[in-house]
């Protein structure tokens, strides 16, 4: 699955630890989601989508 | 570095560090008594057992901190390093059997039992998820 996480984090001038803290996981969490290595589930999804404010749609989209 | 750890990473930690030193006590005291005061019957089979305890709750620590990391991605490491560690010492040990079924190897395992090639197993498994996820995970 692709994703803007980067992009996003970018905008807002977090860090991969910024984020993380935001969503209660590790940095390597949020690395290895941002990298492709590792989808997260619909909670964590849900959560991604609340911290930045946008609909899973408008981060995640499909291979 | 403890301070970086999520709860249930030092939990886990805590619980192995008091496990492995229950372990050797125990395995010391048995080894001890065997050699000085041999007992009998049931109660040098109850010493004998007694070191496997902490053993056994090693798997319950690494269990229960599976269902107590509540970072599903750190989670989904642990469990591909049980896996890894799981398979890895059920074939190594399923290759010495055979060894051993044809009088190619002595008797016996020197002291490296299955829970021995069961923790290397953990350490190959986190080498595999930092190869191939990029991190090695927690345990």
């Amino acid at each position: 699955m692709k994703n803007r996480l980067r992009v996003l984090r970018a905008i807002r001038e977090w860090s991969q630890q910024d984020l993380a803290e935001k969503l209660g996981v590790s940095r390597q969490s949020v690395n290895a989601i941002e990298t492709g290595k590792y989808d997260p589930s619909l909670p964590l999804a849900f959560r991604i989508a609340d911290v930045f404010e946008l609909t899973i749609e408008e981060i995640f989209e499909r291979d | 570095m403890f301070k970086k750890m999520s709860p249930a990473s030092r939990r886990y930690t805590l619980r192995l560090a008091v496990l492995m030193s229950l372990y050797v006590a125990l395995l010391s005291a048995a080894s001890w008594l065997f050699r000085n005061h041999p007992p009998q019957g049931v109660l040098a089979y109850a010493l004998a057992i007694l070191p496997a305890v902490p053993v056994i709750a090693v798997f319950w620590a690494v269990m229960r901190f599976i269902v107590e990391e509540t970072d599903e991605f750190m989670r989904l490491l642990l469990v591909r390093q049980c896996l890894f560690a799981s398979g890895f010492s059920i074939a190594v040990m399923t290759v010495w059997e055979f060894l051993q079924t044809f009088d190619l190897v002595p008797p016996g395992n020197g002291g490296f039992g299955v829970f021995f090639f069961w923790a290397m197993g953990l350490g190959l498994g986190a080498l595999f998820n930092k190869v191939t996820m990029g991190t090695a995970g927690s345990c």
